[in-house]
């Protein structure tokens, strides 16, 4: 076994510890925060990378997996086992967390520089990313599970970093409790499991609770074994939804954007939404269980039974869309691509769904590149504008900051997927690609295609609004607008070189990750064990063949359409005055005002989950103050009315008789005491008394 | 009179004058005099009751008996001796009347 699989613990473990050690460095030790912060990642980062180059030898013929499993406590006859594994999956995950954390690390340097509290924000980075990194090489659910409560605990405490603004309380107390609720699933789904399968590691040597013997134990001969094995998967996918903000659970994440620029990088990029779609992809073979190698299995009448990838492709094909729809309307720079980051985690669900893991996971890695570059952009243009976020006071940027508007523009295309320059395109078009393919229903691919249309058409009416036309930020905003707060007045300036390289390295990275998966040339998929039927070399003719074409043909037209339907709306007629309707309200005011409002889906759970959990606490309340106060109170006075006549009785009852006993037998014992004068010839006379009183008695009595 | 009886009266003056000795004198050697006294009448009982007392006149039993008395008591004597002599030490005194530290 390669030495870096035994190693492997070092790479969660090394953040951890810097995290644990920022957490007692005092205030005023910033340089020391961020080197110790950026060294550990960057560690972090080179065995990620050594564990890489271990997993490439292997590659293709998907196989390679090695993992160092341990007993963590036993518990009567049953041992409760952790362990960590090294496969591809983890392989390309650990790389892309701690490259893209690490980036986004040195970004927070610059972005962070005035915070007085830049030390503990570098603890709670630090945490974050060894939290993830802990998550990937899990080879336990339930090692996955505490690393996933410790992401969301970290990005509860990142979201919540300015917790002296209310929304930003508010924000993180909102991502946390939503996000449980997601957990809540995953928990019982994790039970649900270790009672069927009696394991809860990924892989022990055929018999982890994802290989064909356990899965074989759990589907068992019957219905009720699908059912089960369904209803795990469910329950685990509910996990995932909860994180990774699909519908019904995605209203924490836009609400997120209320921590740091760098923090939404991180939680949309490498952590915590990456997080849900990681777990369905390791937990795959219980999502889409190969039913015919499961001996023994449910007799199969031709066509395999459904399983949880249908609800998966469902999910994600419908919050695709509705995240794109709700993210056309949105003015908050930030919150434009936070909607932008639920609708892609659609798709990668989408992906996962039709195609499998690779398919998903490709989206996965360029989408974390390319909205890590988006979020840094954003962030850079709130730095340079004085905290500004509404995209429409800004405008005309493209001028004072040319480095952001160029990485921008490059992560804007990569997400568009403006066609074979950007690695958004290559991974969009292999999850509509595997829709189109898609036995079930032709449906999931349209939505994925109206998906594109909009992201293209809402990417570009974000960059028209902040990099073009002029700059509005002395106009005021509509009233509608009147909650953000005022910045402080001044020139944008290009944000220093601490964050721009970042922001370059990335910008890179998205255009160059896309090759990896290309229908020519399909590395990433062969490497993570898909079969494509590929030699593995480049094969230019697998892109030329008619299919292919034909759906690349598509989604460029797709494409195509959204940037100009967007140009033609917004960029040919900038806006002057912040205060001017969108040209999209005023063709469609009603259309319009529902996506403003994000669908009302927060209207509506507040008007329904939360009147309903509000009516309960009242409920609870009155039964509290009236049904089970009063018994505490009857509980109160029964005991009080106990004590006093305990007292009482105590009182003239047994002190009294102690009392006299104690002062009778003291009289006595004093009289007793005088008895014995110590004078010895006094008691020998008192001897002498009684002898001869006993003699008399005796001679009395006759001697007998 | 038998033998028995003159023997018995002899022992009685010899404890009651032990006796007197003992109660009335000061001097805790005198007293402890007395108390010898008394030991020896006591014993001297039991010689006459053992050679006039009609038991078999080859069982030693009275002569062990008296034998062992007279050794305890002279152990005793030498204790109590002892115990006066360390008293008079503290108290250069061996007047009994003074010594009541152990009233009540």
């Amino acid at each position: 076994m390669n030495w870096i699989v035994h190693q492997l613990w070092l790479i969660p473990a090394l953040p951890f510890l810097a995290a644990g050690v920022l957490a007692l460095t005092p205030r005023r030790q910033r340089a020391f925060a961020a080197r110790l912060a950026i060294s550990a990642l960057a560690v972090s980062l080179a065995l990620s990378c050594a564990a890489f180059v271990a997993t490439l030898g292997h590659a293709g013929t998907g196989t390679f997996r090695e993992r160092v499993n341990f007993t963590w406590f036993q518990f009567g006859d049953q041992a409760l086992r952790l362990g960590w594994v090294l496969d591809p999956l983890a392989a390309v995950m650990l790389v892309m967390v701690s490259f893209v954390g690490l980036l986004i690390f040195i970004y927070s340097v610059g972005y962070m520089a005035h915070d007085a509290n830049f030390t503990r924000f570098f603890c709670f980075l630090a945490l974050f990313a060894g939290a993830m990194l802990g998550l990937v090489i899990a080879n336990s659910l339930l090692l996955l599970f505490v690393c996933w409560e410790l992401v969301g605990l970290a990005s509860y405490l990142l979201i919540g970093f300015w917790f002296h603004k209310p929304e930003a309380a508010a924000a993180a107390k909102k991502a946390f409790i939503t996000t449980r609720i997601g957990d809540v699933a995953l928990f019982l789904g994790m039970l649900w499991l270790y009672s069927a399968g009696g394991t809860l590691l990924f892989y022990d040597a055929g018999e982890g609770c994802l290989e064909n013997a356990a899965l074989a134990r759990i589907a068992g001969p019957s219905l009720v074994g699908w059912g089960t094995l369904v209803g795990i998967s469910l329950l685990i996918f509910g996990g995932a939804i909860g994180k990774s903000g699909q519908l019904p659970l995605h209203v924490w994440l836009p609400d997120a954007m209320e921590g740091p620029t760098p923090v939404s990088a991180l939680i949309h990029a490498a952590t915590m939404v990456a997080a849900g779609v990681f777990l369905v992809a390791r937990v795959f073979p219980l999502m889409k269980p190969d039913w015919p190698s499961l001996a023994g299995g449910i007799p199969l009448a031709g066509t395999p039974p459904p399983d949880a990838t249908l609800a998966i492709t469902w999910v994600g094909a419908i919050t695709a869309v509705f995240a794109a729809l709700i993210a056309v309307a949105q003015t908050d720079i930030k919150r434009i691509l936070a909607y932008s980051t639920v609708s892609q985690l659609g798709y990668m669900f989408l992906g996962l769904g039709v195609g499998g893991v690779a398919v998903g996971m490709f989206h996965l890695l360029t989408h974390a590149c390319f909205k890590a570059l988006l979020f840094l952009g954003a962030g850079s243009v709130i730095h340079g504008c004085h905290d500004e976020q509404d995209i429409r006071r800004m405008g005309g940027l493209r001028r004072p900051m040319p480095v952001t508007f160029a990485t921008y523009a490059v992560g804007m295309m990569a997400l568009s997927g403006v066609p074979l320059l950007f690695s958004g395109f290559w991974s969009k078009d292999e999850i509509l690609h595997a829709a189109h393919g898609w036995a079930g229903s032709r449906i999931p691919f349209y939505l994925g295609l109206f998906g594109a249309l909009l992201t293209a058409f809402y990417m570009t009416r974000q960059m028209v609004y902040v990099f073009f036309g002029q700059r509005r930020a002395a106009s005021t905003p509509p009233a509608a607008a009147s909650g953000i707060r005022h910045p402080a007045s001044g020139e944008p300036h290009e944000s220093p070189l601490v964050m721009t390289v970042p922001l370059a390295i990335l910008a890179v990275s998205a255009i160059v990750l896309g090759f990896l998966g290309t229908p020519a040339w399909p590395w990433l998929q062969t490497y993570l064990g898909a079969d494509h039927g590929g030699s593995g070399g480049v094969e230019l003719a697998k892109l030329l063949t008619k299919e292919t074409l034909w759906l690349m043909a598509i989604s460029t037209a797709v494409v195509t359409a959204g940037i100009g339907l967007a140009w033609r709306w917004y960029g040919q007629r900038p806006i002057t005055d912040a205060g001017t309707p969108d040209p999209l309200q005023m063709s469609f005011p009603a259309a319009f005002r529902w996506l403003r409002q994000k669908f009302f889906v927060d209207e509506f759970y507040a008007a329904t989950v939360i009147r309903a959990h509000a009516a309960w606490a009242r409920f609870s309340d009155l039964l509290d103050a009236w049904l089970w106060g009063g018994l505490v109170l009857a509980v109160h006075f029964l005991t009080q009315g106990l004590s006093w006549a305990s007292r009482f009785f105590d009182e003239y009852v047994v002190n009294l008789g102690f009392d006299a006993a104690c002062r009778r037998l003291r009289r006595d014992g004093a009289f007793a005491a005088g008895l014995s004068d110590g004078k010895l010839q006094n008691y020998l006379r008192g001897i002498g008394t009684a002898f001869a009183c006993l003699l008399v008695l005796l001679l009395w009595g006759g001697c007998r | 009179m038998s033998p028995l009886e003159r023997y018995l009266i002899v022992a009685a003056l010899l404890f009651g004058i032990g006796l007197a000795g003992a109660l009335t004198r000061r001097n805790a050697i005198l007293v402890l005099a007395g108390i010898e006294l008394m030991l020896t009448a006591a014993n001297l009982n039991f010689i006459a009751f053992w050679r006039y007392g009609g038991h078999p006149a080859d069982s030693g039993t009275g002569i062990v008996f008296v034998l062992f008395s007279i050794a305890v008591a002279a152990a005793e004597t030498a204790v109590g001796l002892a115990l006066i002599v360390t008293i008079y030490r503290h108290r250069h005194s061996t007047k009994l009347d003074e010594f009541d530290e152990l009233k009540g």
